[in-house]
């Protein structure tokens, strides 16, 4: 499906990212981690186009995109959402959502002087198509409000429904945990996890460790740009090199400190898991 | 439905009211004064309508627009006066022609963003009228192009001035009603989201370059569209009028009106060609009260009197009057 080959790019002196080789399995929720300028947002700029990287390939469906533009990209079914929360705030939910879907119409200026029967039919598509991926996110209540008069978690869940028009295979999303509080955080975790029942690919980019513990089926982690672990959540959170990017102090202060409550707390939960069996498994062997 | 909040046309109603007025008026008003000021109004409207498709909804300072106003206007003058074309053929060639040039344009200008932009059209705009000016065998240079005939279709003469006031009323009405569609059309709804931000866009897989480049044909045709009316009408052009000056005194118009309004091109062209008429006795001076008043009024109203109009009936859609377009208008330096 999605795969990356020797992925690197360069900005001047600086390489964000560096010879990152793996793929991204269909249907399971990814979650990529790394402590701050880990490359991990500029990762998700190179497979969304934003980018182009100066080595290395990205492949999607055996198609080679390394190359190609944003919205060629998002037509072929990657879409993505910002870390900050991007949503056209003066526009309402519904044509938010509606925007998502123009990567699949084809009507232009012509259609729009001369009124065709393209403009029209595709017009109540893309209203039909939002509507469906408002219902993805629960938004459909709200489809006629402003989007900036939503709360934070609505915005984000606006902007992951603006994602979903685009029809997409793949969903990537960048921290979209960042600025919620923590009830609202559980209930974005349900509606991702609905998502990725529903089919759908998730690739996330997240901060907040006890989500993506609980999210993640497979956690890829970045440090200094390269792929230094990857794996299921227990995996990655007992993994040596993993344990020493987060604490060897390349993370800002609040953050380490937050990571390391984290990790060292998940590693319990993992380790206490597997004692617990192993104790148990032990007298009868 | 509200579907889409930013519908350029809730109802035509209002629409139809102002175009039967328009269209009466002349038989209630009969003088000739007027009818020039009027005419005027609705040619430079059709001007401010075409740069109110790249500021107000892609939210792109186009200042060669003058430019392309004087091409649409030397092509009708130079074939109707040089080569004998009817004025009927020469004006929909100029229009063509200002779309094909404000496409090669674009090809270029695109690469650019925001001031950057708006300054590399200014040059283009600088560009275009040296170029007028210059080249004496063709535009007859500083003497200028003199005795553009007025056109005349099935036995109308449109060198009277109330029949003139009919074609430039037509002209108009077609611009507002084609520049509606466009705004309520997909394609017009992506140049809002273009506006509100170019990344955002492209996620949601806008081909932004492209929908950059459509609205670039139509905002340079308009503005052709409008030159060609304004040669026949005067019957003299001179490279003067292609000039930055009159890109930004449509700018101007644009700004008092309301940027990215419906209304406001037409709402703004009127009231500061009415107000110019009436202080014309100032002279130079008139910048005096200009000046200050522009600047209460982009303090005030950013969105100009159209959106101070929608704001006071409480149904103003941001999206057709937003910040954005005011602030990129700011930078310009203007």
């Amino acid at each position: 499906m999605l795969a990356f080959d020797n992925l690197g790019i360069r900005f001047g002196g600086n390489q964000a990212v560096q010879g990152v080789t793996g793929s991204v399995t269909p249907g399971i929720i990814t979650a990529i981690i790394g402590p701050n300028g880990a490359g991990k947002s500029t990762f998700f700029n190179l497979i969304s186009g934003f980018y182009k990287p100066t080595s290395g390939t990205i492949t999607f469906g055996g198609q080679d995109i390394t190359r190609l533009p944003t919205h060629e990209v998002v037509g072929l079914g990657i879409a993505r959402t910002f870390q900050t929360t991007t949503i056209y705030r003066e526009l309402s939910v519904l044509e938010n959502a509606v925007l998502g879907h123009r990567v699949r119409t084809r009507s232009g200026l012509w259609d729009a002087l001369l009124a065709t029967g393209r403009e029209r039919r595709e017009g109540r598509a893309s209203e039909e198509a939002a509507m469906q991926a408002l219902r993805r996110v629960g938004l459909e209540e709200q489809a006629h409000t402003l989007a900036g008069s939503l709360t934070q978690e609505a915005q984000k869940r606006v902007s992951i429904a603006l994602a979903l028009a685009t029809g997409p295979q793949v969903l990537l999303l960048d921290e979209p945990a960042a600025g919620i509080n923590p009830e609202e955080t559980v209930n974005l975790t349900r509606t991702i996890r609905e998502l990725a029942a529903g089919g759908l690919t998730v690739v996330l980019i997240e901060h907040k460790m006890s989500m993506v513990m609980k999210l993640a089926d497979h956690i890829m982690v970045l440090h200094h740009g390269q792929k230094i672990a990857e794996g299921s959540p227990g995996q990655v959170s007992r993994d040596p090199a993993v344990v020493e990017a987060y604490l060897g102090g390349h993370a800002a202060p609040h953050i380490q400190a937050e990571l390391k409550a984290d990790l060292i707390q998940n590693a319990k939960d993992v380790v206490s898991a597997t004692t617990t069996s192993a104790t148990g498994g032990t007298p009868h062997a | 439905m509200t579907a889409a909040p930013a519908r350029a046309l809730p109802t035509g109603w209002p629409w139809l009211l102002v175009l039967l007025l328009a269209a009466l008026a002349p038989l209630l008003v009969r003088s000739g004064y007027v009818l020039d000021v009027a005419i005027n109004v609705m040619i430079f409207s059709i001007a401010a309508y075409g740069m109110n498709v790249m500021l107000g909804y892609a939210g792109l300072l186009p200042l060669a627009h003058a430019g392309f106003f004087g091409i649409g206007a030397y092509t009708v003058g130079l074939l109707t006066l040089k080569a004998g074309w009817s004025f009927w053929l020469a004006w929909p060639l100029g229009v063509a022609l200002c779309a094909v040039l404000g496409l090669l344009l674009g090809l270029v200008a695109f690469r650019t963003r925001d001031d950057v932009f708006a300054i590399f059209t200014l040059g283009v705009g600088v560009i275009i009228t040296q170029v007028i000016n210059k080249w004496d065998a063709l535009t007859g240079g500083n003497d200028g192009l003199n005795g553009i005939a007025a056109p005349k279709l099935l036995g109308i003469d449109f060198g009277k001035s109330l029949s003139f006031y009919y074609l430039a009323l037509l002209s108009l009405a077609l611009t507002i009603f084609l520049v509606a569609r466009v705004r309520s059309s997909l394609f017009g709804r992506s140049l809002i989201a273009v506006r509100g931000g170019e990344d955002l866009a492209r996620s949601a897989g806008i081909n932004v370059y492209t929908h950059k480049l459509r609205v670039m044909m139509l905002s340079t045709a308009l503005a052709g569209f409008a030159g060609g009316l304004y040669a026949v009408y005067i019957g003299f052009l001179g490279a003067a009028i292609t000039g930055p000056t009159t890109t930004f005194t449509i700018l101007l118009y644009l700004l008092v009106g309301g940027v990215g309004t419906l209304a406001g091109p037409l709402l703004g062209t009127l009231i500061i060609r009415v107000l110019q008429q009436s202080i014309q006795g100032l002279q130079d001076y008139q910048y005096i009260v200009f000046g200050p008043l522009l600047v209460l009024l982009v303090l005030f109203f950013p969105a100009g009197l159209a959106g101070l109009w929608e704001h006071l009936r409480g149904r103003r859609t941001a999206s057709l009057s937003g910040r954005k377009a005011g602030k990129g208008v700011q930078d310009a330096g203007v």
